[in-house]
């Protein structure tokens, strides 16, 4: 093989080692070599699920004002205020591979890069926060317990610490949907109907079926992605029926039941238009969702630019003939930064 | 002096007064709540993190200022406007974020000195009180830093902290008026102590005190008498209206 190029022998020797490092499930490191197409799709993936992250703050935020008692309203503060540390493990695990929190963000408020769909509904009473949480949360759980033990070792230590709160906000939006489903009809009412609005949404959220997910197949040779779309899904399902019964509420699918064969529920269809209508750009909040992120970027600007100047200013003296003082990031500064769920990563 | 109305939950079972609880409750949870409607909007994500995690012990503490003399819920949801205990400079809207760090540094450093002071006794706040100022000395610490950098970062941000300053400044006088019950603290007596801490930060942050009145002539002193600003209405209609529109239910 005397003919061959150097360039061609290192390459081919070191997809080599990272092929076996994948293939005896070990982790991959962000100082070790790396397939570019393998880097890109981790970038996609955990800046789309750090996207999630802080937009998925806005729908419940909308209810930390008006949360009907104090424990509550202490509960739901508390959970926003994960997602927002959700976001920034994430943000941090993407810049390992080399992109910074800025460019992700950028990317995200000009609409190139996405977030999880579901945000895109709206939450229209208090028992929305629990169908999130139950639901919604319930779905991004399914789909990240498996990322934990993901080839990329960042991305997978992020999502153990992820998934431990998840399932901790999980449990209280369950908690929150009984407390209503036992008290007043008008409560009982409230979360009936936000279960209805929320189901069909948060089956989506495990994307399209395995036929139709053009990333799939690489990502599980990765080992990115462990299980399929159908399968994440259906496990979900099996999950949440039981708790549906013990809630005291029912799901809205009159195809749901028990069957033997197969040892798993069966359900009705998916609609699947809605879902690309809303991953289009189309559903009821995908507007207002941006414009309020994009908002708040432009309106901290100002916040950004002083914390740099400052950082900038006291900086320690360069040495004779040094250049400028590099800002060093600070405590609640602007420094770069990490994000979770968008629909299965398809 | 009776205050306009009383609440009507049961009074202290045990020797705490009424009105210092509710004046310590109220401060705590309408800041609070003030704090959370940053949730989604702050600048940088730190700071999502940052203030969500000042409202939440702000937060704590009023259920437990609360609690001491009667239900949390009721005396959150259910007063009028007229009933609420708490210092003006605590309702006033976010503003910018300049605004919310200087009212956050005017209020964390009468509290910080507050709660010291009660800790060091041996009344019915006095383990509130010991276990808060810890809290609060963060609250203070992340508001005297935002001060540095904003004082002393672009002409912009210079400039916005010093309208803030500015704007807040009248609401600082209430601070330091007698709330009755309070263990036998006089506020009036942290006042030096306060002006050296908050002057001296501000200094650093070439910034100055205001100069302007303190206070205002007609409603200085008003919020622990119950007489509060329009924006306040506002808040408590957001913040009472699902728990009221439920009556008697359990959440």
């Amino acid at each position: 093989m005397t003919t061959t190029a150097p360039e061609t022998v290192d390459r081919a020797a070191l997809e080599a080692v990272f092929d076996a490092a994948v293939a005896a499930d070990e982790r991959i490191e962000p100082r070790d070599w790396m397939p570019d197409a393998y880097r890109t799709t981790l970038i996609r993936q955990i800046a789309q699920h750090a996207h999630s992250e802080i937009i998925g703050m806005q729908p419940e935020a909308n209810w930390i004002t008006r949360a009907p008692s104090l424990r509550r309203k202490a509960i739901l503060m508390a959970k926003v205020q994960d997602e927002a540390g959700h976001g920034l493990y994430l943000y941090s695990a993407a810049e390992t591979l080399g992109v910074g929190r800025d460019e992700l963000l950028d990317k995200l408020h000009a609409g190139r890069q996405r977030y999880s769909s579901i945000f895109n509904y709206p939450t229209l009473t208090w028992a929305d926060v629990g169908a999130i949480g139950w639901l919604v949360d319930g779905a991004a759980i399914t789909n990240q317990v498996p990322l934990c033990r993901c080839s990329y070792g960042p991305y997978a230590r992020a999502m153990i610490r992820v998934c431990k709160e998840e399932s901790f906000h999980q449990r209280q939006g369950y908690e929150l949907l009984l407390a209503l489903s036992r008290g007043t009809e008008a409560q009982h009412a409230m979360a009936q109907d936000a279960v209805d609005r929320w189901w069909w949404p948060s089956l989506m959220m495990f994307g399209p079926p395995d036929g139709e997910s053009p990333h799939s197949a690489q990502s599980m040779a990765w080992k990115i992605k462990r299980h399929s779309n159908d399968e994440l899904r259906r496990r979900f399902v099996d999950i949440c029926v039981p708790q549906a019964e013990s809630l005291g509420l029912t799901l809205p699918d009159p195809d749901l039941r028990w069957n033997e064969e197969t040892g798993h529920y069966d359900f009705g269809p998916i609609d699947w238009d809605e879902f690309n209508e809303v991953l289009r750009g189309n559903g009821p909040c995908n507007e207002q969702r941006l414009a309020r992120r994009r908002e708040a970027h432009e309106e901290g600007a100002w916040v950004r630019e002083a914390a740099a100047a400052y950082a900038a200013k006291h900086a320690p003296a360069p040495g004779p003939g040094g250049g400028t003082p590099h800002p060093t990031p600070e405590r609640g500064t602007a420094a770069s930064g990490p994000t979770e769920h968008p629909e299965a990563m398809a | 002096m009776t205050p306009a109305t009383t609440p009507t939950t049961r009074a202290s079972a045990g020797p705490v007064p009424v009105p210092a609880a509710l004046a310590l409750g109220d401060d705590a949870l309408v800041l609070a709540h003030r704090l959370g409607e940053w949730a989604g909007s702050a600048p940088v994500l730190e700071e999502e993190v940052a203030l969500a995690n000042i409202a939440l012990d702000l937060l704590g503490q009023a259920r437990t200022l609360l609690s001491l003399v009667g239900d949390e819920d009721e005396l959150a949801y259910l007063r009028e406007e007229r009933a609420f205990r708490n210092v003006q400079l605590v309702e006033r809207p976010n503003g910018d974020f300049a605004h919310t760090i200087a009212r956050q540094l005017y209020f964390s450093a009468y509290q910080y000195l507050l709660y010291a002071r009660l800790a060091e006794g041996d009344g019915p706040f006095a383990p509130l009180a010991a276990k808060a100022v810890k809290e609060v000395a963060y609250h203070l610490d992340h508001a005297e830093h935002w001060t540095l950098r904003l004082g002393d970062g672009t002409p912009e941000s210079h400039e916005r902290m010093r309208r803030a300053l500015d704007a807040l400044w009248r609401y600082t006088d209430e601070l330091f008026r007698p709330v009755e019950g309070l263990d036998g603290v006089d506020p009036a007596a942290l006042r030096e102590a306060w002006t050296d801490r908050v002057g001296g930060t501000l200094r650093q942050a070439t910034l100055e005190l205001p100069t302007g009145p303190a206070s205002d002539a007609w409603t200085a002193g008003g919020g622990r008498q119950g007489v509060h600003t329009e924006p306040f209405g506002r808040m408590l209609a957001e913040m009472q209206h699902l728990h009221r529109s439920h009556p008697g239910a359990s959440w």
